[in-house]
């Protein structure tokens, strides 16, 4: 895509592009003076809703629509929760923002604080992430001092708190309703829904739980207008009348075996073959791609015939995967084994389980020890079903777990023996001929003894 | 409890009463205090966990509660004085960074998880750090290294040394 210009990344090559003179000398904080002084709350979501602007994070959730669900006339107060909880693995691009350009995530804060009526606003900030920290901070800092968080901002009847609250490292805290109790002071165990944050959340509060990238969206809406939006990505389907469609402008993150990785901008729908050959050079060292996981590692695995799926909100659900996910592709190239991308995955998730529901806690943790016991040659070819029937028995969809991060859990299990059962068990018939597992004799009488 | 006593000190204590404002309850100032503890001792030791439930208006259990739930914190003894996280996410395994674990524990002769004897570092394996652009990546402290290899991980132990 050539000709298209980058706007959420449009400042991050400026000299100093995170500190508030930069950004306010290309336009910034122009929108929340417009937006302040001409239009009302409702308006906003309005104008949120019409763009159908979808959740950046995962999801795809409408935001307009997630703003509505708050309870109209609530006495307040009402919370916004900023997820920067960023751990899905291969996923970076919130980083990106944070570290170099934080004002515009701020300034999408802002508008949407106003527009939720929110007068308290955490952004929830994974561990790992030091810099995005000082950034972000930095940008508060300088906010409060030129009276654009505070009370009273830009002499108006609104005022607005922000605190960053720092994660521990724990996956489960990006899931909304595990955020909520990580930033309660508790174990960060998700939450049975309903009641849905927006009606009691934070606090037991109505609560607004948004995606940095989301938010940063919400600051060109309101500086550039819903149709600008409407003209980047994707449009319904006509044939599903679900299906809000895709619109607007979204960041990519590439890494893995591509030879250029980094985070690009692009209108939705860009396909996964453009990405790594447009952005990312081609796959590296002169090899063929053999996957590529297209949106963070819960999505799953898209086949290099799958590469010409556009990256939008339905694309990859179309070939199998769990949903765009966070736009994070992973390029996997034709050497590395599937086997080894299996069990990286169920490894991660086995330790990320934050152990409330048992299908997932138990479920991953058996799904990594027939791995390890796979690539130790010991695998059966009935192990393919077990693991099967592991994939399909955990999440939200079979209705087995309170969040969905098992069905993340999940996919990558689907995805590897549905789309390259051939090559593990090639793998399983290499290692393991005989087909059935030597087990050492245990002395059942010592063991009585210890 | 008389200050002699104490293990927080009143610095920290009061860094720990100053995030009250922010928040509706006591409680949601756990997390912030026991990173608070944390960056100052180290570790979080049970006498420092009594202190915090204090602090907060909250049993001991409460706040065990939170801590253990989060691996990131240390309870038996402190951490050493640089903590090292080596990404074992997907990024950066497919481009080494397993084998570049492997390597840098070797280098060290400790397992992840673990202090060096003479207690300068703890090594860990860290789930996505997030730099996947740059894998494979390691956190030092606050301190990103990117595009590690065998040679930037040789360099980074000789700078221990110093």
């Amino acid at each position: 895509m050539p000709t298209y210009q980058p706007v959420l990344l449009a400042n991050i090559h400026k000299e100093d592009s995170h500190k508030l003179a930069v950004y306010e000398s290309g336009g910034g904080y122009r929108a929340l003076r417009r937006v302040l002084k001409e239009k009302s709350p409702q308006d906003v979501v309005e104008m949120v809703r019409l763009s159908n602007l979808r959740g950046r994070g995962g999801a795809g959730f409408p935001t307009g629509l997630k703003w509505s669900f708050l309870p109209e006339g609530h006495p307040g107060p009402v919370y916004l929760c900023v997820n920067a909880d960023e751990s899905e693995p291969g996923t970076f691009v919130n980083r990106v923002l944070m570290e170099l350009d934080p004002h515009q995530v701020i300034e999408g804060i802002i508008l949407s604080s106003y527009a939720t009526k929110a007068r308290t606003a955490y952004i929830y900030l994974r561990y790992e992430y030091p810099l995005s920290l000082q950034r972000m901070q930095a940008a508060v800092d300088e906010c409060y001092q030129a009276g654009y968080l505070g009370k009273r901002i830009l002499g108006r009847d609104f005022s607005l708190d922000v605190y960053i609250h720092r994660g521990a490292a724990a996956y489960v805290c990006g899931e909304e309703m595990g955020l909520i109790e990580s930033l309660e002071g508790k174990r960060a165990w998700p939450r049975i829904k309903p009641p849905f944050p927006a009606v009691e959340g934070l606090f037991r509060k109505p609560t607004v739980v948004n995606n940095v990238e989301t938010l940063a969206c919400v600051t060109h809406i309101a500086d550039r207008g819903v149709e600008w939006f409407k003209s980047l990505g994707t449009p319904p389907d006509p044939h599903d009348p679900r299906d809000p469609g895709s619109f607007g402008p979204k960041l990519y993150g590439l890494s893995g075996h591509v030879n250029r990785p980094g985070c690009y901008e692009a209108p939705l729908g860009i396909t996964c073959r453009q990405l790594i050959e447009e952005f990312g050079g081609g796959v590296w060292k002169n090899r063929q791609a053999k996957a590529v996981i297209p949106g963070g590692l819960s999505t799953g695995l898209m086949t290099e015939a799958e590469f010409d799926t556009p990256l939008d909100f339905s694309g990859p659900l179309k070939v199998g995967c769990l949903g765009l996910g966070t736009g994070c592709v992973v390029v996997l190239d034709e050497t590395y084994p599937i086997l080894d991308f299996l069990y990286n995955s169920c490894r991660f998730f086995a330790h990320e389980s934050c152990g409330q529901c048992t299908p997932c806690r138990e479920g991953t943790r058996w799904a990594v020890e027939m791995i390890e016991r796979i690539r130790a040659g010991r695998g059966r070819l009935k192990d393919l079903e077990l693991l099967q029937e592991i994939g399909d028995s955990i999440g939200i969809i079979p209705g087995t777990t309170i969040c969905g991060l098992a069905d993340g859990a999940a996919w990558p299990i689907k995805n590897a023996i549905g789309k390259f059962r051939d090559e593990l068990e090639d793998y399983i018939k290499r290692t393991n001929p005989e087909g059935y597992i030597v087990t050492e004799p245990v002395e059942a009488l010592a063991a009585i003894a210890d | 409890m008389s200050t002699a006593e104490r293990l927080l000190s009143d610095d920290v204590r009061q860094a720990i009463r100053a995030r009250f404002p922010r928040y509706a309850t006591r409680q949601a100032v756990t997390l912030p205090a026991l990173h608070l503890v944390n960056q100052r001792l180290g570790y979080v030791p049970p006498e420092a966990v009594a202190e915090i439930a204090e602090l907060l208006e909250l049993t001991p259990a409460q706040v065990q509660d939170t801590l253990s739930f989060y691996g990131f914190f240390k309870q038996d003894k402190p951490a050493g004085r640089v903590r090292v996280w080596v990404c074992r996410s997907i990024s950066c395994a497919a481009r080494g960074g397993e084998d570049l674990l492997e390597y840098l524990c070797k280098k060290l002769g400790i397992r992840p998880g673990e202090t060096t004897p003479d207690g300068r570092v703890t090594l860990e394996f860290a789930e996505c750090l997030g730099a996947c652009d740059y894998a494979p990546a390691m956190l030092v402290g606050d301190t990103l290294h990117k595009d590690l290899t065998r040679e930037k991980i040789d360099e980074f132990v000789a700078s221990l040394q110093q």
